[in-house]
């Protein structure tokens, strides 16, 4: 098991959660994002627990994509990951932000 | 000039014939052989150094004649020459390792390819050539025609007539090639028969049969269970549909075994459907009977299928749907790989597969080192046919893009390949340089084993967009519109973030966003059918999955 934290600026802020809301599930080639309320309005947190082994730098730039291209200030992702894909990470998370914005 | 040498017998093939038939006329009763006694018929009528056809293709084996052959005397039976699609039953390893075989030239050895791989490295083994399909099948008729060919049938009855049954795949070509050359054809059977549902193959073509102890091996290869697809797989089946099968009105095609092609067949009647596709794309195929077609020939997509060889559960299903498929007056599935293939190569628009890895020319591999696995049929279902001649609509259009003219000559073949960036956390899709090169060293090959060239590539599909190779006009445009959808892998994070932006401002990359889909869309539940269950109630209970896909 990695971990690892990451903060970013975010554009825009993303819709409140009311309460913490889990997306996705932890099984093989998949992974689990919680998401609940960050402490800054432009920024966004990550934290990753990750099955594979150095993938840091592969994180980062789909964290630093995906911050870039969804209303995500003020929220914060805990990532519970089984060697997702990067194309099955980016699209667990556009659909937790998704969930958010319409419940 | 001078007088023709009439000391010269002209017929010395058919004498030797004439001797091999003689010397195995106490093995046999007419044209039937006992199976005890195929060992000794097989010992009898081969001759060391003969160029031998096992027939067994990435369905069917001939795989009772097989073990036969491998149980033979390598004092009587040796140095054997094998010209034969695939290499897949352990017994045909055991031909060269006890020194029964001694030269192969061969298309495929999926199963094979490590234990073969280390007999070359032993040197225990020559190879002459890896082939596809159709240049082996050519070759059968130049320079590589069996003396003897071992062939696999359904049926046979009294006189020796052969019903292949809906898995005939190379055996017409096998036959016509050893019959007609003074060869000797020796086929098991699984049944033999009073009157036989259709002739295949002549009794007069064919000079012994055995009636094999149990039915012959078929392997249900193209079988994808559609629980397997993924949500990434979904959305690229939709970027292909809507980007590419749309885009230039493919209704002439074929499709790889992968999940990634399985998901487009379930998408046609849903997703497809929603485009307003129906009757515009998908009409004809050159194609197993793939069960995961079903739905979209219930829905009224498909047109017309030919096949290379059949699916194991699929018989009744084919059999209740002639207008598709081509069949017999018995009804049953007529498949002919040779003729299959010319389809692929010569009469279909598109070809869209998968593979390992790719590189930054396009060029494709399914080599992994350690391995030698061959080629099959891909490299000419996936290549743009220099003989070809009759223009349509997707051809005159990838044509025209590849030209960047309206003076243009010659139209191109839609070859697409459709792979997810990563195979695997550790295995990126995209490569700087192919492990086929390494492989060629380490086997010492001529070349190394491309699957498809990267100059017959016009669009490559992945997760993060679709690139138009057609459109791109210097090589460093080509590499980066690759790396521009090759996704976190280190050649797609080596991407010009400038020129990969202006590649989608040309239209030569698309996202998703690009085509009008939303990733977010992008769910199993588009999936016509979501498992093998689905598939057998949408062929109203006419296919029947073989038992290691019935999980209920």
């Amino acid at each position: 098991m990695e971990s690892f934290d990451l903060e970013l600026p975010a554009r825009a802020p993303g819709a409140a959660p009311g309460t913490a809301a889990l997306y996705g599930v932890v099984s093989s080639g998949n992974l689990e994002v919680l998401v609940e309320a960050g402490p800054s309005p432009d920024r966004c947190r990550f934290h990753v627990e990750t099955s594979a082994h150095g993938f840091t730098d592969v994180w980062q730039a789909v964290l630093a994509d995906f911050a870039a291209s969804h209303r995500v200030g003020g929220l914060s992702f805990s990532i519970h990951d089984a060697g997702a894909t990067p194309a099955v990470v980016s699209l667990r998370l556009a659909q937790a932000v998704q969930s958010l914005e319409a419940p | 000039m001078s007088a023709p040498d009439r000391s010269r017998a002209w017929n010395q093939e058919a004498c030797r014939r004439a001797e091999r038939l003689a010397r195995s006329a106490r093995w046999r009763r007419g044209k039937e052989v006992a199976c005890g006694d195929m060992v000794s018929l097989l010992e009898s009528v081969l001759e060391p150094g003969d160029r031998v056809c096992l027939e067994g293709n990435n369905q069917k084996q001939a795989d009772f004649l097989a073990a036969s052959l491998a149980a033979c005397s390598p004092q009587r039976v040796h140095d054997l020459h094998l010209v034969q699609s695939v290499l897949a039953l352990p017994e045909h390893m055991e031909l060269f390792e006890k020194g029964i075989a001694r030269r192969l030239d061969f298309s495929f050895s999926g199963p094979q390819s490590h234990r073969l791989a280390r007999l070359v490295q032993a040197r225990a083994i020559e190879i002459g050539a890896i082939h596809t399909y159709l240049e082996l099948f050519g070759r059968y008729f130049i320079d590589l025609t069996p003396q003897v060919c071992l062939i696999a049938a359904q049926a046979a009855d009294a006189a020796g007539n052969l019903y292949l049954g809906p898995n005939t795949e190379d055996t017409p070509v096998i036959v016509e090639a050893t019959a007609f050359k003074s060869g000797l054809v020796i086929a098991q059977v699984n049944e033999r028969c009073d009157t036989l549902p259709r002739v295949d193959v002549p009794a007069d073509w064919v000079d012994c049969f055995v009636v094999a102890p149990s039915p012959n091996h078929i392997e249900p290869l193209f079988t994808r269970d559609p629980a397997h697809i993924t949500e990434i797989q979904v959305l690229m089946a939709m970027m292909a549909l809507k980007g590419i099968y749309a885009e230039y009105g493919v209704e002439r095609l074929n499709h790889g075994i992968g999940f990634d092609t399985a998901a487009i067949e379930l998408l046609l009647p849903t997703y497809g459907e929603q485009l307003g596709l129906k009757g515009r794309v998908a009409r004809h195929w050159a194609l197993n009977p793939h069960p995961t077609l079903i739905p979209a020939i219930e829905a009224g997509f498909v047109e017309r299928v030919h096949s290379f060889g059949s699916e194991v559960g699929m018989e009744a299903y084919v059999a209740a749907r002639p207008d598709v498929f081509f069949t017999g007056p018995d009804g049953s599935l007529r498949s002919n790989r040779a003729f299959c293939q010319t389809a692929g190569l010569y009469a279909c628009d598109l070809f869209i597969g998968s593979t390992l890895q790719m590189d930054l020319e396009g060029n494709s591999s399914t080599a992994t080192l350690g391995r030698i696995t061959g080629f099959g049929g891909a490299p000419n279902m996936g290549s743009d046919a220099r003989g070809r001649r009759h223009a349509s609509p997707p051809w005159l259009k990838a044509g025209r893009e590849r030209s960047g003219s309206d003076r243009f000559i010659r139209g191109q073949k839609l070859v697409v390949q459709m792979v997810e960036t990563w195979q695997e956390p550790h295995h990126p899709t995209f490569v700087e340089r192919l492990d086929a090169w390494q492989l060629q060293q380490d086997m010492d090959m001529a070349l190394p084993p491309i699957m498809i060239y990267g100059d017959d590539v016009s669009h490559v599909v992945t997760e993060e967009g679709i690139a138009n190779l057609l459109l791109c006009r210097t090589p460093e445009e080509r590499a980066q519109a690759i790396r521009g959808v090759a996704g976190y892998t280190p050649v797609g994070r080596a991407r010009d973030r400038r020129l990969v932006e202006n590649l989608r401002d040309r239209g030569i990359i698309r996202r998703p966003e690009d085509l009008g889909i939303d990733v977010r869309d992008a769910t199993r539940d588009l999936l016509a059918a979501r498992s093998i269950k689905d598939l057998v109630r949408a062929s109203g209970g006419l296919y029947q999955p073989p038992k290691q896909f019935r999980n209920w």
